[in-house]
């Protein structure tokens, strides 16, 4: 039994409605605990005041440079000493979770034992950064708490200046429109920069972040350095029963309206079921007797689209693998970046496929660990040193998809043109 | 910090995470054909292998307590087959391998408070951050925002209404830890930093601060004869980057902070190229327990876009079909100068053409 809570008339408030309520969370939790009775006393502080009261320092495990988030109160009277006395460190473990985010109950029931006897028994399943967030915690408790995480075989999320904790999709798990084994990826890329997520040393951080499809459910191009996107280069496949089914579900008017006109490269045509093309790049499938899909796949630009609508009767093709984008990143400092297409096209089947990409990602990494300017993403310094440039530096060939377009405007010295058309083609004639 | 002698050395690696799938997951990993979704909230996937896997999806306040999960986890062993997944919207999905194990998994769920949905043409729960609960640069708490966002969209997460997937996320400054989305909720500062000149020299390391600033509005001063760092308030855009690395430069204020509002963001390659959210309303206030302010102007945009789009398109593709004119006519937000963007690059976000709806 825990002592008295503090009146929480505002966050009493966030109990009410029907969505499941942290404040309800909490206060279960301060009935055992007077840690938790003054966590809640801290925060309906700042409902009040409308303002945050938490401030950083420097809490770590033996063995790390990072991972534990330190947070001491800065609630305090006159004389200096904490208002919340109970809750005057409140640190949070980040905690890598298994690739996807898939676990079994006595996994996650040993993960609560261990912070219902060290922590606040509060968890956020999961950080933005993709971790498990054990929040709050005592400077004493981080040790003993982390000792027992560890046992249970999981380890440190990565923290600052470092390769932060890698996610990934649901993946070839549960998803039809897996490209690659995401899970394989990340594990591998994860084991590869244990150093660099353990131990902070980078200019910045640096994310990776792997989808199994241009759906992009992991918002790999959006918030990840280096983002890791399932693709293929063949075929389309089709299946004709579940063309069929889907028409006669659904009908002409949204076969029209919803998969044709919304093909961004107008790719699928509809065509009677006799007059469709046998090019080899062509995917057919009839949706009735009469009527096929046609669906040209050298003008596709694998958006999903059709797929998403057509799931089963329309799948990815079988030759996959993925397509790496660099440089995406949120607003500060420059503004926020997409990452931007570097390799079209990785094949990712066997071993040796995935020590390509993991070996492309240390070069990056390097690069990005020489070049980068303190603070600065790897976005920040592309755009600084300009996109050939980084290209020349990680050792990889120019290709017309990195581009929406060519430059349009003139101001650039191509004197050496001849030389690096001879030196492109004498390349290709190698390979 | 534990004494050294007693020092365990951690077993650093990553875990493989097969043995934390669902054993129909590993008999069909990479061989899934389809999927349907036979109710919100309800995923029916269908393997080349003709197993069948039911995943329950279900809305959780993501701040969990350990009593919260412990029973998600009664529920997985009673109802389920005893594994879980998150989503990364902090959802939790139930796998099963029948289909009759269906309705009584949703019945407990529901009976326990957890709504089932967020599937398909649903608004899905928020992606957020820490907020006053943990951050130490928070200028408005998240969990909150989410809870009162979430009570009013209820019925969206549990029904499939929209007319395609709908995205959320609130962030507690402009770092936007909660990532771009349909409709992001954003604090917006108004006010330059306050400098506390007595703590600069001591807590600061003044030509990072300096470095930091995205304008270069800070340099460095004596103040009072003490270093310290001055702001040229003309040049100073408020976006709080000094806050972090120099916490004398208070620039959360419990008036001056207020909300914007973001919409279009989307991380799909679908149909269009992704897309980064934007700026629609400021001057929200910062209405802590509930935030009425925020949710009205949300709802507003939301129930638009469900009354005006058609089907799949994304709030982006909506707003790329009707035209941002019609955007704020339909939505009665009013369009400002600040929605004129003057940033590095800005210009490719004015309209070059004489394209124009009336």
């Amino acid at each position: 039994m825990a002592k008295q809570p503090h009146a929480t008339p505002l966050l009493d408030e966030l109990e009410k409605g029907p969505w499941p309520s942290f404040v309800t969370g909490l206060k279960r939790l301060a009935k055992d605990k007077d840690y938790v009775v003054d966590v809640l006393g801290h925060l309906e502080h700042s409902y009040k005041t409308r303002k945050g009261y938490w401030k950083g320092g420097t809490v770590g495990v033996i063995g790390y440079g990072g991972g534990v988030i330190p947070r001491f109160t800065e609630i305090k009277n006159e004389k200096g000493e904490a208002t919340f006395k109970d809750a005057a460190e409140f640190h949070t473990i980040r905690i890598m979770p298994p690739a996807g985010m898939h676990y079994d109950t006595s996994t996650l029931r040993q993960l609560c034992d261990v912070w219902e006897k060290f922590g606040s028994g509060l968890i956020a399943l999961h950080g933005q950064t993709g971790d498990m967030m054990f929040q709050g915690c005592t400077s004493e408790n981080v040790q003993p708490a982390w000792d027992e995480f560890n046992k249970l075989g999981f380890d440190m999320g990565g923290a600052g200046p470092s390769v932060r904790t890698i996610m990934s999709c649901v993946g070839a798990a549960r998803c039809e429109q897996s490209c690659y084994d995401e899970a394989k990826g990340n594990y591998l890329l994860t084991n590869r920069f244990l150093d660099d997520i353990h131990r902070p040393a980078l200019p910045y951080k640096f994310k990776f972040k792997l989808s199994g499809c241009p759906n992009d459910c992991m918002n790999a191009i959006q918030r990840s350095d280096m983002a890791i996107i399932g693709t293929w280069r063949d075929n389309m496949r089709s299946d004709e029963t579940m063309a069929r089914a889907w028409f006669a579900k659904h009908g002409m008017n949204e076969l029209v309206n919803d998969v044709i006109s919304l093909c961004p490269s107008r790719a699928i045509q509809i065509k009677d079921a006799g007059a469709v093309s046998k090019d080899a790049h062509i995917t057919s499938v009839k949706v009735s007797d009469s009527q096929s899909l046609e669906i040209n796949n050298k003008d596709c630009v694998r958006c999903m689209h059709c797929i998403n609508v057509m799931t089963g009767a329309l799948a990815t093709g079988k030759d996959k693998g993925a397509a790496i984008l660099i440089g995406g990143k949120s607003h500060l400092k420059i503004g926020a970046l997409m990452g931007t297409l570097v390799v079209p096209f990785m094949k990712l089947k066997t071993d040796e496929d995935y020590e390509k990409l993991t070996d492309l990602a240390q070069t990056v990494i390097d690069f990005f660990a020489e070049n980068a300017l303190e603070h600065e993403r790897t976005g920040e310094m592309i755009e600084r040193i300009g996109m050939a440039n980084f290209l020349e530096g990680i050792g990889l060939e120019v290709d017309a998809n990195m581009v929406s377009s060519p430059r349009s405007n003139p101001y650039v010295n191509t004197g050496d043109w001849d030389e690096e058309v001879a030196r492109m083609n004498a390349k290709k004639a190698a390979a | 910090m534990a004494q050294a002698p007693q020092a365990r050395k951690p077993v650093e690696g990553f875990l493989d995470n097969k043995k934390f799938l669902h054993p129909k997951f590993v008999a069909n990993y990479g061989n899934w054909k389809c999927h349907d979704r036979p109710r919100p909230g309800v995923l029916h996937h269908v393997s080349h292998s003709g197993d069948e896997v039911w995943t329950v999806r279900a809305g959780t306040q993501r701040q969990m307590d350990h009593y919260t999960i412990r029973k998600l986890c009664d529920i997985a062993d009673k109802f389920a087959e005893g594994f879980v997944r998150f989503t990364i919207r902090s959802n939790i999905e139930f796998s099963v391998s029948a289909a009759d194990k269906v309705a009584p998994l949703i019945a407990e769920l529901e009976k326990n408070g957890f709504p089932v949905g967020g599937t398909g043409n649903s608004v899905s729960m928020v992606s957020h951050t820490q907020g006053w609960l943990h951050c130490d640069i928070p200028g408005t708490d998240a969990s909150g925002v989410v809870k009162s966002m979430m009570d009013s969209l209820y019925e969206e997460f549990k029904n499939e209404q929209m007319p395609n997937r709908v995205r959320l996320s609130t962030s507690c400054c402009e770092i936007n830890c909660g990532g771009q989305a349909d409709i992001a909720v954003i604090i917006q500062h108004t006010k330059p930093p306050k400098i506390n000149h007595e703590q600069v020299a001591n807590v600061c390391e003044r030509p990072t601060v300096v470095a930091r600033c995205p304008v270069a509005a800070i340099r460095p001063a004596l103040v009072n004869g003490r270093p310290s760092l001055e702001v040229d308030e003309k040049k100073c855009i408020c976006c709080g980057a000094c806050y972090p690395p120099c916490p004398p430069m208070q620039i959360n204020d419990p008036e001056h902070s207020k909300l914007a509002i973001w919409v279009g963001g989307k991380n799909s390659n679908a149909r269009s190229k992704p897309t980064f959210h934007k700026l629609v309303m400021a001057g929200l206030p910062n209405n802590a327990p509930r935030w009425p302010e925020v949710n009205e102007v949300v709802k507003k945009i939301l129930m638009t876009y469900k009354a005006d789009g058609r089907p799949w398109e994304r709030m982006a593709d909506w707003i790329d079909r009707i035209g941002w004119p019609r955007f704020f006519e339909k939505t009665g937000l009013p369009f400002t100068k600040y929605m004129i963007d003057d940033w590095r690059g800005g210009r490719a976000n004015l309209n070059a053409s004489a394209h124009l709806r009336f």
